[in-house]
């Protein structure tokens, strides 16, 4: 099976760097493969506190009362504390902010935080927050978009107002917004299509399943300073989400960011934090918390649950005429669902004239929805996907051709505004085209699907710091959590343009005190955007270092030049010296040079991904098994290609969890009852077989070596590839995650099978 | 607080005596006790494999050992793999291989594919899957993890 007749990993490069491009060893490596790496949950300090936190069990009830006072009689218990202990507000968008951290007057789903109990052991901090008594007045959840969008559904929030194409309206309801992006008119291109595709689809939600539960410690200590270390994906986000929650000015607050064991886009909220913060402040003493598993499915991420609509015409050449996709997006209790960037992302790949995206934020009974790996276009990409792979069955066209015939490329107006500059969806499907994967035979029961995703990726505010050590390596100082690999992608940034090995390079990942505004790793942001600060602070070291050896030569320092790594007089040869050699004349020539570096690039250029997937189907259970699997993705530059192929493997097997097992699974209650790594079956090794990957390079004009990213847009194609797979192999499409045994039975039934 | 109870037993090769609770698993006993906080919780029930050591010649999953089971047994933990000559060709085949990306994950792979290694010098793709599916990733998708260890296997068999 791992012997191939062909390059299971290419990378398909244009351009060839000294550092870049290549695959050294991470920084942080040794630390992490030997148990050193100091994660969250590895925190500690003298005079720790443990604390819990009370959750509720109903999925929609009133708190009537809250009596802590057993709980605070028992031994080791220091302090308990609940939504009377947040300052409080008449803004209803920070009262909600609040309620998710201590609800205060409702409970809005199972796993709602309602009190926090500090005491010397984790253990009676637990048998704690049983002995805390509260009165629920139960209600009626809703769980699913259609049933909370239903006439006369229970509504969650009765000071939730839908805003309807920017219009805020005065009917109260579950659903928050409802908006649309509109392109040429799609009536006209509906009649001039020759076939049209009309179907509608359903996700269930899930969650990033990061392996590391939910972390934090605080320390509010008697300077009146508020410490927090945790596990985060922004340490200044958290500093600033403390800030909005505790009414305390951001200066006051400094967070230490731990290494970070997965996040996906569910580590940029705060959920324990607050309440370490305000139990800390309670006992005097430092304050650690870490969540269960149970916890961390009930109360923190997931992504939303959905229901698209699409309909997609085409003349009989192939040619599409118009799109209308309609997408409802669970945000779960508080608004904020992933529609708006899955509207954005939904028809993006396609070059139409006619289109219309309508999009619908609604509040459910389930925890908030946080990021997760392109937030919202899998969802959009599962049904958009699907209807287009029936459109070339119906055609009678291969699906990559249809793609290639439509797709968007430099100068296409998407449907939701923008343009596009040079993106690489053209070549990313030739990649898939020309794979010999695309041509090799199936087995029996087998059958192949393609699919493909877009993600626009972002760029936002990124600091570095750079300091020259004497033996001619450089300290590099940022403040982006490091969650796969973004050391040794933002160093060798630095390392090029300095022409030194990546291995000189020296990262320290930051607390808030110690470095400039850095946002989230998250958007695919940070070894573009980081990256970019690295590569501007090294541009100044260089500077200062061609000026420092012009001033040892007593010559210009606009006849002096830095290459590989060496500096030289362009005058005179005899004049060189390596970076090296300089560095070690520094502190006697004017002392040490160190440069800093705060960007904010907006040339954020989007990726796309593609999946070629072999599925095997059996005929009588409806087990399926991956058999072969295929990722390309536009990164625009690999700057690690290791870690490059690692982001689109690691993508690629959560959206075959996605599309073939993961569900929260409620009850009539409204409660998850698979919140383990048991019956919230993750792949493992054995579900999945090698992921091959094609790394495509089409230079993003925006970054100084072309990179884009490439977190995300990978976990955007398996869903709708495995849809489309399935029906290849079996006859019957399914409409609806996750595609188990069970409905790819079901749907075979009902397809007469 | 119930009594706790005085445990001797051997860690990485050295004496090791420690106080626990009933109540505590060898997982807590090995991080808030011990100070080994290699082995990592993601689960507390024996799903994800974070917390695998090796026990007596067997791999389990420390948070489902108790304590007080440690008494007089053989223990292997993530911190007992490198020796003073360096990385153990697992750890330096997860590292050339990009078989990493957060890193939580890696302690318990580390310790589960070096036992599989020592009892299976040559082992298939599959078996390798097999072995390690007690142990989930959710950054990789397995690939480099696979790879690493197949590459480990190959190294160790040519010392």
């Amino acid at each position: 099976m791992t012997t191939t007749d062909y390059e299971p990993n290419m990378v398909l490069s244009n351009v060839e760097y000294k550092v870049v491009g290549t695959r050294p060893i991470r920084h942080d490596g040794h630390d992490k493969v030997t148990g050193r790496a100091l994660y969250g949950a590895d925190f500690t300090t003298a005079g720790l506190l443990h604390a819990k936190v009370l959750r509720s069990p109903h999925a929609h009830a009133r708190i009537k009362s809250i009596d802590p006072s057993k709980a605070l009689a028992m031994p080791g218990v220091r302090a308990v504390v609940t939504a009377s202990d947040l300052p409080p507000s008449g803004d209803v968008g920070k009262k909600r902010e609040r309620d998710n951290i201590l609800a205060s007057d409702k409970v809005l789903y199972k796993g709602h935080a309602i009190a926090g109990v500090a005491a010397s052991t984790a253990h009676e901090a637990e048998e704690a927050v049983a002995a805390i008594e509260v009165e629920y007045e139960v209600l009626p959840p809703v769980t699913t978009v259609e049933e909370a969008m239903a006439d006369g559904a229970p509504l969650l929030h009765d000071d939730l107002f839908t805003s309807e194409l920017g219009e805020q309206t005065d009917t109260a309801s579950n659903v928050a917004e409802h908006f649309q992006h509109r392109k040429g008119d799609p009536d006209k291109g509906f009649a001039e299509a020759d076939v049209i595709v009309e179907r509608e689809y359903r996700a269930k939600t899930v969650h990033q399943g990061y392996i590391e539960p939910h972390n934090a410690t605080a320390l509010w200590n008697s300077d009146g300073r508020l410490h927090v270390w945790c596990s985060t994906q922004g340490a200044f986000t958290v500093r600033d989400a403390l800030a909005s929650i505790l009414d305390l000015p951001v200066s006051q607050i400094r967070v230490t960011p731990m290494e970070i064991g997965g996040g996906f886009g569910g580590k940029i909220p705060v959920y324990l934090e607050p309440v370490a913060a305000l139990l800390s402040r309670k006992t005097g003493q430092a304050v650690k918390m870490v969540m269960s598993r149970a916890d961390v499915f009930e109360a923190s991420g997931p992504t939303c649950g959905s229901y698209s609509r699409v309909k997609i015409g085409a003349k009989s050449d192939g040619t599409m005429t118009a799109a209308e996709v309609e997408l409802a997006f669970e945000a779960g209790a508080y608004p904020g669902s992933p529609v708006g960037a899955g509207a954005m992302c939904a028809l993006a790949p396609y070059d139409l004239e006619n289109g219309v995206v309508d999009g619908y934020d609604v509040v459910v009974n389930k925890p908030k929805t946080a990021a997760y790996r392109a937030p919202g276009a899998p969802n959009a990409a599962f049904a958009v996907e699907q209807a287009v792979d029936e459109l070339a069955l119906k055609l009678n066209m291969d699906p990559i051709e249809l793609r290639l015939k439509n797709a968007a490329k430099e100068g296409t107006r998407r449907v939701d505004g923008p343009t596009f500059n040079r993106v690489g969806l053209v070549e990313t499907l030739e990649a898939m085209r020309d794979h010999p994967h695309y041509s090799a035979p199936l087995g029996e029961n087998q059958g192949r699907g393609i699919a493909i995703g877009f993600w626009f990726n972002i760029g936002f505010d990124s600091s570095v710091n750079l300091a020259v050590n004497a033996d001619g390596t450089v300290n590099l100082t940022e403040g982006s959590t490091d969650i796969g690999g973004t050391r040794a992608s933002i160093s060798m940034q630095a390392a090029e343009v300095l022409g030194i090995p990546a291995e000189d390079i020296r990262p320290s990942v930051v607390d808030t005190d110690s470095i400039g505004f850095t946002a989230v790793t998250g958007g695919s942001r940070t070894t573009f955007a980081t990256g970019y600060a690295a590569y501007e602070a090294a541009q100044m070291v260089k500077q200062q270092m061609i000026e420092r050896a012009a001033s040892i030569w007593d010559v210009e320092a606009d006849s002096v030049s830095m290459e590989d790594g060496v500096i030289k007089s362009t005058a005179d040869p005899e004049l060189n010296m390596s970076f090296k050699e300089l560095a070690g004349q520094l502190g006697r020539t004017g002392g040490g040079i160190s440069a800093s570096a705060s960007v904010s690039p907006t040339g954020a250029g989007g990726s796309f991904s593609g999946n070629i997937v072999d599925l095997e189907v059996d005929p009588d259970t409806g087990k399926t098994d991956v058999v072969r699997f295929t990722v390309v993705q536009d990164v625009g530059k690999a700057i690690h290609p290791s870690y490059v192929e690692g982001q689109m493997q690691g993508g690629s097997a959560q959206g075959i969890g996605w599309a073939l097992n993961e569900e929260y699974y409620m009850n009539e209650g409204g409660g998850m009852v698979n919140s383990t790594l048991l019956d919230y079956r993750m792949p493992t090794s054995l579900d999945l077989p090698m992921i091959d990957t094609v790394i495509v390079e089409v230079a993003n004009p925006g970054h100084p070596y072309g990179v884009r990213g490439v977190g995300e847009s990978n976990i955007i194609p398996p869903t709708p590839a495995i849809a489309n797979a399935i029906q290849r192999a079996t006859g019957t499409r399914l409409f609806e995650t996750p595609m188990n045994p069970v409905a790819i039975i079901a749907a075979a039934k009902a397809n007469g099978g | 607080m119930p009594a706790k109870t005085y445990v001797q037993t051997t860690i990485n090769g050295e004496h090791v005596d420690f106080l626990c609770e009933p109540r505590q698993s060898l997982l807590e006993c090995l991080r808030d006790v011990i100070g080994l906080t290699g082995s990592k919780e993601g689960c507390n029930d024996g799903n994800c494999g974070a917390c695998t050591v090796v026990f007596d010649g067997r791999i389990v999953t420390s948070c489902l050992v108790l304590g007080v089971e440690a008494e007089s047994k053989e223990i292997t933990t993530i911190e007992g793999v490198a020796s003073p000559e360096g990385l153990h060709p697992v750890q330096t085949a997860f590292l050339e291989n990009a078989a990493l990306q957060c890193g939580i994950c890696t302690p318990g792979f580390i310790v589960a594919s070096k036992a599989l290694l020592e009892q299976n010098p040559n082992p298939t793709e599959h078996e390798i899957r097999f072995w390690l599916a007690n142990n989930l990733c959710r950054c990789t998708g397995y690939d480099k993890i696979v790879r690493a260890v197949q590459d480990a296997a190959e190294k160790m068999q040519e010392a």
